[in-house]
Parts: structure tokens; C-alpha cells; sequence
């Protein structure tokens, strides 16, 4: 249980914004994720939370190497997995497959159940004859809960659940370590979500799997995951236990994150002390200096909250917070205070200094 | 007497050569003024088509609509397009799920607020543009007087979620229905435009209609809830009484099924089997019969006929017995 897995260490992915017909020149980055550590440890859940644009999707698929990652490493089981190249890669994917959001976008619509469970097989030689492809194929039917008839079928003529355990037994086939599954239940109804949710924790126990689960909803991502990474704005802001996190949130943005979710009890409902945010998210592009959540922030102090970005640091064993007064606001020295939410330009992420010279687009060189 | 009443409320799409769909089947409910009544179920239920049904918003062929929606003493489903109209927008206002497809790409936000107070209240262009500064500015939009001149994708999903609310209120409305107004939105987000959908409904004493399948966002919005199930009210209580004892086994189902942020570590979560497409039709039986657990032989022989149980309608032949656990299913 203690051995790490995949250690991710400073890890950023920045995509450039270019501009310009005839050279493509970078007038700015979006800086989609800014520098995040984290381990996963062999045999755990870790949950990966934070709302639409925080980069916790790119970096999932950094991990992955589906986006090359701009700066940073990942080690997976004492191999630098970011280092790797061509076939060596290729075999090392292998180990970590992914689960993705939309079951349907990410299944072919002409490949059968059949050949989209063999395809990762036959890519990675594990395809051994007719017969015991087959008998690994009904396995993996049966262990997602599908019934055998599902290898003829086409994605279409299942149902969302269905074809998000179609999704989950693509990756199961290939005996991974690693399961990196972004949105896994998002786009299904909740009374087939809690049948996925279940679906892959027992498949955890069966085959001793190690996840890293990418989720909005805080109330799945909590009761999945063992440990919670909470992203903001391209960083990880705090890091606990799940049930730490949702005891004794530290940072001032999971306690807004926690008290937004709605609970189904009006009891609850009445009573609780609800945290609002003003404004939006703002422009991962042209993110705020120091802190980045200090725009938004109801303990926002005068001074180092916009000057200086805080660490990720260890508060108490297991539970790391990036915030300078965290335990001054814990103590309630800090009080909260009212925030006018600032105007977040839907701007396109250029930074004044960068002279724009030349047609941008095909138009404007035809009409200058 | 009720501000909208809306009775047997039947929907049934037909296509050539189909088989006619009933999306919803006999739907009856009352808002009273003021108050805040929800709609809540999974995809396929029927609960945006009753709203469509009810703003006249569902196409004249295809579409057959039967039953009464009485608002303040007429009934909508008898008006001619133009009276209903004049009626939507200054009587009922609606707020749609997705804000970029609702407001128009190529019309400012401040002509899309004054178009209504200049087509229903007869207001000036000039007098209007004023108003609508004050109603961006009421909806939390900051830095009004800009926003008017710019286009919808000009702003974040939020801040159009707020201008649809500015404009589905810019003529005070006694009734507003919203469809999954913050389904599209991030949760810090979303408990922002609750909160001021809530704030705007006490203010304005408008009544609301939320459709929604979140059970949180009714949990803490609405007075009185309806469950819809296939096209019908499966249970309707109030919301203290729905939460805290549900009776129908979908409604205690779906409860089982969501995880709570409050759960304590380790607790399992209790899906119901099967999905919405295992549904038999509501004429043969129970449409939820195949995926019940409390099922008996008599579900899938005859349809359940409404009861009111004390202030609790509900529609079951074998009802949850308050304080039983959620049945352990075995996911098919």
C-alpha cells in the first residue's frame, strides 16, 4: 500500500497562442497547468477535483503523454516515464490506460465491442490464439457486469452505463496499474452513475488497481478516492485524506468549493454556512500574480497574497494546503470579508508587450 | 386559487410510421403565487417537455398536447400564437439550460433585454437601455453599462446564465420556469445563481418553476417537489417530507444513489439496476416495475392509480416502508 507508483514532480503543460497567417508566431501561453507535484500511491484512489479550466484534464493527459507535457517528469513505477520515446513508450502505455468522459465519442461508432477489446490486445501481443482471446474477452465482459452477447454488438445500441463499461473493460484488458479515468460518470444519470461508481470499486479490489480519478463532482470525487488533490487555476491548492479534506477544508477555496455543493437535505440545505465566490475563473492565460485564487478571495490579506505564490506545504501529516495564512484563518484570526468579483476578460490571452504586427487571419491580409 | 394550475397535462409525439411516444402522460400540478415548485427526474422523464408544454414553445404538428395549464384563470393550450405572445415574456418568463444557444450570437445582450421591455411594457429605446442597466446590475452583472454593448460570447457562462435571468425578468413575471438553469455551470457558479435566483423570487414575489435533476439543487430551493418518472408524478410531497421519508421506491432509489458529501467513509452506494430504457409502458402497469425492487406481480398488471397519502401524492402499489434501508441490487 505504501509504495509509490507515479510520483509526478513539477509537471506543466503550456499551450502556446499563435497568431498569424505566414509565420506562426507565440504572442502567449495558456498556462494550463503550472508546476504540480503529486503522488499515487500502489493500490489507492486518488481524486483529482476542480472546476471546468483548472487544467485537471490536461494534466491527466500529461501523465498520459497524450499532451507532451512543457516541463517537468513523471515517474511511474522508478521509470522516468517522461523520458521515454518511441517503442519503449509505446510498451510502457500499456501499464496505464485511460477511462474518458463521453463513452460515445470515445468508442468507434463502426468497430464492434469485440474488436475495439481486442485491438489494445493485438497492439501489445497479448492476443494468443482465438480461443484464449475469447475466453479473456467473456472475463472481461463479465467483470464489467455486460453480458457475452455484448462482442457483436456496435456502440449505438447500448446505453450510456453500458458503453461507459464498454470504456472501462477496453482498459482493463490490457492488465494495467494505472487507470486514469477522466469524468468516468459525468455524463450519466444518477441512478446509472452510482452503478459505474460501484462498478469500479469493486473491480479495484479484484484486480488491485490503482486509479487516478478526474472529477468536478466533489461528492463522487470524495467517496471514490482515498486521498483528494484540489486544482486551481493550473496548481494544486490543497491535498488530504478525502475525509480530512471534507472534515477540515484549509484553503479558502475548497471550503467555498465544499459549501457550494448542494446536499440532497433540506435539512442540511437550511442550515448550512454557504461560502459564494464572486466572479469567475479567471484567464488561465493571463493568471493572477502571487496566489492565484486571491482575486476571488474572501480572506484575502494586503500583504504576500498577490505578490508571492504560495507553496504547497504540509500542515499537518498528510494534509498540504497552498496558502500563507492557512492557520490563521483555521484559528479564525483571519475573518472573512467581502469580494467585488473583478471582470475576467473572455480576452484571448496576448500579452500587451508583444508587438502585433502583420495580418492575424486569411481576411485581414486579403483586406488590410 | 393556484396562479397555474395545470392538469392531465399529456404530451404524445407522433412521427409517420411510428409508434406514438407519450413523453408525458397525464401531469397535474399547482403553483401557487409566490412559491417555488420543483420538477425533478432523470433524461427521458418528461419534465422540459411539460415546460415547453406549458410556455407553447412544442411545434403545432407532431405534437399533441391534451389537458388544461390554467394561468391566473385561462387556459394557455386555448390561446391563439398571438395571445401567447403577449403573454410570454410579461407573464411567464423562462430560463433555459444552455445560455449560448438561448441568446443570440449577433445581437448585443443590451439589445436582447430592451427588445423584451420594448416589445411588452412599450418602453423608448433610450428609457429601456436604462432599465436594462438596472436589471444587469440587479442579476450581479458587474460593469453594466459595457456589458449592454457586448456580444453573448463576450462573457463567461455565468454571467450569460445572468442575463437570460435579467431578461426572462425584465418584464416582473408572476411566473418564471427555468430548465436546468445550472446544469451547464461550475458548481461555485451554480450556488452564485441559485442564491440570486432565490434572492430575485423573494424580492419580486414571482413564483418558480425549477426543472432540474439535481436532487441538492431541489433540496434547497423548493417548496414542494414533484418526481416524474416516464411521463408521470410518481410522488409529490413537500420537500422536508419528500427528503426526509421518501415513499416510492424511485425516489428512495435515486436518494440510495447519489454519494453525499456528509456520508461517513466507507458507506456503498445503492444504484438502481437497470436504466431508463427498461421502462414498460404506463398503460400495461408501472413504467419503473422492471427496475424496482419492492416490484410485486400486480406492477406490471395494473397501472398504479395516484393516492394521497397526507399531503403525499403517490403513485405505487408497493410503497418503501419509511426507516427500511435501500435494497442491495445486483447491477445487471
Amino acid at each position: 500500500m505504501s509504495e509509490t507508483l507515479v510520483s509526478v514532480q513539477d509537471m506543466k503543460v503550456h499551450f502556446p497562442i499563435k497568431r498569424g497567417v505566414f509565420f506562426d508566431r507565440t504572442v502567449g501561453h495558456v498556462y494550463a497547468v503550472d508546476g504540480v507535484d503529486l503522488e499515487i500511491k500502489r493500490g489507492e484512489t486518488y481524486g483529482l477535483v476542480g472546476e471546468s479550466g483548472c487544467g485537471k484534464s490536461t494534466l491527466g493527459r500529461a501523465m498520459l503523454r497524450l499532451n507532451e507535457p512543457t516541463g517537468g517528469k513523471m515517474i511511474f513505477d522508478g521509470q522516468d516515464f517522461s523520458s521515454l520515446k518511441g517503442e519503449d513508450l509505446r510498451k510502457m502505455r500499456r501499464r496505464i490506460q485511460m477511462v474518458f468522459q463521453d463513452p460515445l465519442s470515445s468508442l468507434d461508432p463502426r468497430q464492434s465491442v469485440e474488436s475495439i477489446l481486442v485491438e489494445g490486445l493485438r497492439a501489445h501481443d497479448l492476443d494468443k490464439g482465438k480461443e484464449e482471446t475469447g475466453k479473456r474477452l467473456r472475463e472481461l465482459l463479465s467483470a464489467v457486469g455486460l453480458p457475452s452477447t455484448a462482442l457483436r454488438k456496435y456502440p449505438h445500441e447500448f446505453s450510456g452505463g453500458q458503453r461507459q463499461r464498454i470504456g472501462i473493460a477496453r482498459a482493463l484488458a490490457l492488465n494495467p496499474d494505472l487507470i486514469v479515468a477522466d469524468e468516468p460518470v459525468s455524463a450519466l444519470d444518477v441512478s446509472v452513475q452510482a452503478q459505474v461508481v460501484n462498478l469500479l470499486e469493486e473491480l479495484q479490489e479484484q484486480f488491485g488497481l490503482t486509479y487516478l480519478v478526474i472529477a468536478h463532482d466533489l461528492a463522487v470525487v470524495k467517496h471514490i478516492s482515498d486521498r483528494v488533490g484540489v486544482m486551481y487555476l493550473g496548481g494544486l491548492v490543497e491535498e488530504a485524506t478525502s475525509e480530512d479534506l471534507y472534515a477540515e477544508p484549509l484553503h479558502p477555496y475548497t471550503r467555498a468549493l465544499l459549501s457550494a455543493i448542494p446536499v440532497p437535505d433540506p435539512v442540511v440545505e437550511d442550515r448550512r454556512e454557504r461560502i459564494l465566490l464572486a466572479g469567475d475563473l479567471p484567464s488561465p492565460a493571463n493568471p493572477p500574480s502571487g496566489c492565484r485564487f486571491h482575486t476571488r478571495c474572501p480572506w484575502r490579506q494586503q500583504t504576500r497574497c498577490d505578490t508571492e505564490r504560495p507553496a504547497l506545504r504540509e500542515l499537518k501529516p498528510g494534509h498540504k494546503v497552498a496558502c500563507h495564512w492557512a492557520e490563521q484563518i483555521q484559528s479564525g484570526e483571519i475573518q472573512p470579508h467581502e469580494v467585488k468579483p473583478i471582470l475576467v476578460e473572455e480576452d484571448d490571452g496576448i500579452s500587451p508587450d508583444v508587438p502585433l504586427v502583420g495580418p492575424a487571419s486569411v481576411t485581414e491580409a486579403l483586406n488590410p | 386559487m393556484a396562479l397555474l394550475e395545470v392538469r392531465d397535462l399529456t404530451v404524445v409525439f407522433q412521427r409517420k410510421g411510428e409508434e406514438p411516444f407519450r413523453a408525458v402522460d397525464g401531469v397535474s400540478f399547482d403553483v401557487e403565487p409566490g412559491q417555488t415548485v420543483g420538477l425533478v427526474g432523470e433524461s427521458g422523464c418528461g419534465k422540459s417537455v411539460t415546460s415547453l408544454a406549458i410556455m407553447g414553445l412544442l411545434p403545432k404538428r407532431g405534437a399533441k398536447i391534451t389537458g388544461t395549464v390554467r394561468y391566473d384563470g385561462t387556459d394557455l393550450l386555448k390561446l391563439s400564437d398571438k395571445e401567447m405572445r403577449d403573454r410570454r415574456g410579461r407573464d411567464l418568463g423562462m430560463v433555459f439550460q444552455d445560455p449560448l444557444s438561448s441568446l443570440n450570437p449577433v445581437v448585443p445582450i443590451g439589445l436582447q433585454v430592451t427588445e423584451v421591455l420594448e416589445r411588452h411594457r412599450g418602453m423608448p429605446r433610450k428609457e429601456a437601455m436604462i432599465e436594462a442597466k438596472d436589471l444587469l446590475d440587479k442579476v450581479g452583472i458587474p460593469d453594466p453599462n459595457r456589458r449592454l454593448k457586448e456580444y453573448p460570447h463576450q462573457l463567461s457562462g455565468g454571467m450569460r446564465q445572468r442575463a437570460l435571468i435579467a431578461i426572462a425578468l425584465a418584464c416582473r413575471p408572476k411566473l418564471l420556469i427555468a430548465d436546468e438553469p445550472t446544469t451547464a455551470l461550475d458548481v461555485t457558479i451554480q450556488a452564485q445563481i441559485l442564491s440570486l435566483m432565490k434572492e430575485l423570487v423573494q424580492d419580486l414575489g414571482t413564483a418558480l418553476v425549477m426543472i432540474t435533476h439535481d436532487l441538492g439543487v431541489v433540496a434547497g430551493l423548493c417548496d414542494e417537489v414533484n418526481v416524474l418518472y416516464g411521463g408521470k408524478v410518481v410522488e409529490k410531497a413537500m420537500r422536508h417530507k419528500l427528503f426526509a421519508e421518501p415513499r416510492h421506491p424511485y425516489t428512495h432509489g435515486l436518494l440510495a444513489s447519489i454519494p453525499r458529501l456528509d456520508a461517513a467513509p466507507g458507506e456503498k452506494l445503492t444504484p438502481i439496476k437497470g436504466s431508463v430504457a427498461d421502462n414498460i409502458p404506463w398503460s400495461q402497469g408501472c413504467a419503473f416495475a422492471p427496475r424496482c425492487p419492492n416490484a410485486l406481480d400486480v406492477c406490471v398488471q395494473v397501472t398504479p392509480a395516484e393516492e394521497d397519502q397526507l399531503g403525499r401524492l403517490l403513485r405505487c402499489h408497493n410503497p418503501v416502508v419509511p426507516g427500511t434501508p435501500a435494497a442491495e441490487e445486483v447491477p445487471v
